[in-house]
């Protein structure tokens, strides 16, 4: 099952908004093509809590080994917009 | 039986540099029966929004002050009247085994908060007043944990009234006294408005400002490092990992927090207080960890008797303290009684750190970031992930060869694992 991803991009935004308000205003003007745990300065404890919520909401176990390609929103939305392979 | 005393809940000194506060809301009602370790009431301090929680039972019978309002630490905030001679550990048994678990040396064994401990017995002078020190004494008759922990909340032990043996001071008579010494700080800045949930970014420098001013004019530091391979540790965890979900998986800095817990509770000589010109050992290994809060500044809740904590508890407190310190929800526990520090830089911040300690500390750990680096490995060099660990420590109370044995045992505790994986 896949879903447009861009429909997801709202909720990894929101995600992120969650786990540190104080950058939301920063997100609206956020690339989705870059690595955002950089560019936000977000540390292992925020990569944790924002996978985390992540995960809760799309029901999609987010295993360590996918961490690596999971740096910037888009790549993000179209991971969690597929389901898991099987 | 007559009806059971009062007694007043002073607000209590949340670090060594906060010196006043305000209180925002009250989260209790008069008639409420509170069980020690409730949340009374949220506090704006300098640095943070902080839950105040009660240290012992009671029921609620008035405030004393007005939400708003700037009050010094150790002004009486909230009256309660004592429930009868026997309070329950309530508190202990509570269902967060977490961060917020308060020292095993609670008050149930002298229960009955006698007056004299709660009125202003700010009167009494050192030494002087016959009801808390036998004649004679020029130092006050306290046990050695109550001693520390009057000198963590700046409670002058002359002005506490003494129930254990020979009128000594109990750890119990400064819980019910929280009769606290407004910190002799410098320079203060305004705090900002009460009704603002954030502190100005400013308030929150000159606190650290003040407290770091004081640990480098009176503390002679020395700084030694170690490089450790976290080779192992990083394929341990990659595997533990692996194959459970989000929730249950450890960073690694748990394993820092247990290793310099594990390492500290081997070498007292570094965990504890410098007070009144000595050092004074703590009976427990309370790792306080530095968080850094994304609008400036940092703050350094701790996480209670680390030593004694499996990896996963630990990662479950750390995951709760730096929640609370980036929503501006942590509690008063949490702020005062860390025995020593741990900062942990993290994948992004700098190779090694030269700590400033937080007095009364005698100790600060730092970890910096884990990077790849050639490596010698019997007769061949490899690539190994490696991660500097430094420690910054109190000349006054030790030397480097007692600092060089911790950092080797930290070491240790992070490349063998044997410790670390073990449940505590």
């Amino acid at each position: 099952m896949t879903t447009d991803p861009s429909a997801v991009v709202p909720m990894v935004l929101s995600a992120i908004a969650e786990v540190a308000p104080e950058l939301e205003p920063e997100l609206a003007d956020l690339d989705h093509d870059i690595d955002f745990w950089l560019e936000l300065q977000l540390d292992s404890m925020d990569h944790l809590s924002i996978m985390t919520r992540l995960s809760e909401q799309t029901g999609r176990e987010i295993p360590e080994r996918d961490y690596p390609r999971l740096t910037t929103i888009n790549a993000l939305a179209t991971y969690l917009s597929t389901s898991d392979a099987h | 039986m007559t009806e059971p005393p009062t007694f007043d809940y002073r607000l209590p000194s949340l670090g060594a540099d906060m010196d006043e506060g305000r209180v925002l809301e009250w989260r209790v009602s008069p008639g409420d029966t509170v069980h020690r370790g409730d949340i009374m009431a949220v506090v704006e301090t300098e640095k943070s929004d902080i839950d105040i929680e009660i240290w012992h039972d009671g029921v609620v019978e008035s405030f004393l002050v007005d939400i708003g309002e700037r009050i010094d630490v150790g002004t009486p905030i909230v009256r309660l009247r004592a429930v009868g001679d026997a309070p329950e550990p309530t508190a202990t048994a509570g269902p967060t085994p977490a961060a917020g678990s308060i020292t095993p040396e609670s008050i149930t064994s002298e229960t009955s908060p006698p007056a004299g401990g709660v009125t202003p017995a700010r009167a009494a002078t050192r030494g002087a007043p016959a009801i808390s020190a036998p004649a004679g004494a020029d130092r006050v008759p306290a046990s050695p944990l109550a001693r520390r922990v009057a000198a963590e909340r700046g409670i002058d032990l002359a002005t506490v009234t003494g129930t254990g043996p020979g009128g000594a001071v109990v750890r119990a008579d400064l819980d019910r006294a929280e009769h606290v010494r407004p910190d002799a700080g410098a320079g203060r800045a305004d705090v900002a408005p009460a009704a603002q949930r954030s502190r100005s970014v400013a308030s929150m420098r000159s606190a650290i400002a003040e407290r770091m001013s004081r640990s480098n004019r009176e503390i002679p530091h020395y700084h030694l490092a170690r490089d450790v391979d976290l080779g192992r540790l990083t394929g341990w965890l990659e595997q533990r990992n692996a194959d459970r979900p989000i929730t249950e998986r450890l960073l690694p800095v748990a394993c820092y927090v247990r290793a310099v817990a594990l390492a500290a509770a081997r070498h007292r000589e570094l965990n504890g207080f410098w007070v009144d010109d000595h050092f004074e050992p703590a009976d427990e290994v309370n790792v306080a960890m530095v968080i850094s809060l994304r609008r400036g500044g940092l703050v350094a809740p701790h996480i209670a008797s680390a030593d004694q904590r499996t990896l996963e508890e630990i990662m479950s407190a750390i995951t709760e303290l730096v929640g609370a310190a980036r929503t501006g929800t942590l509690r008063s526990s949490w702020m005062t009684g860390s025995t020593l520090t741990l900062t942990n830089l993290g994948d992004t911040g700098a190779d090694l750190v030269h700590g400033v300690i937080s007095p009364p500390e005698v100790a600060l750990v730092g970890v910096g970031r884990t990077r790849p680096r050639p490596w010698v490995v019997g007769d061949l060099v490899s690539v190994r992930p490696i991660a500097t660990v430094t420690l910054a420590a109190d000349h006054r109370a030790t030397d480097g060869a007692i600092g060089s044995r911790f950092l080797a045992a930290v070491a240790d505790e992070l490349e063998q694992l044997t410790n670390l994986e073990a449940s505590a």
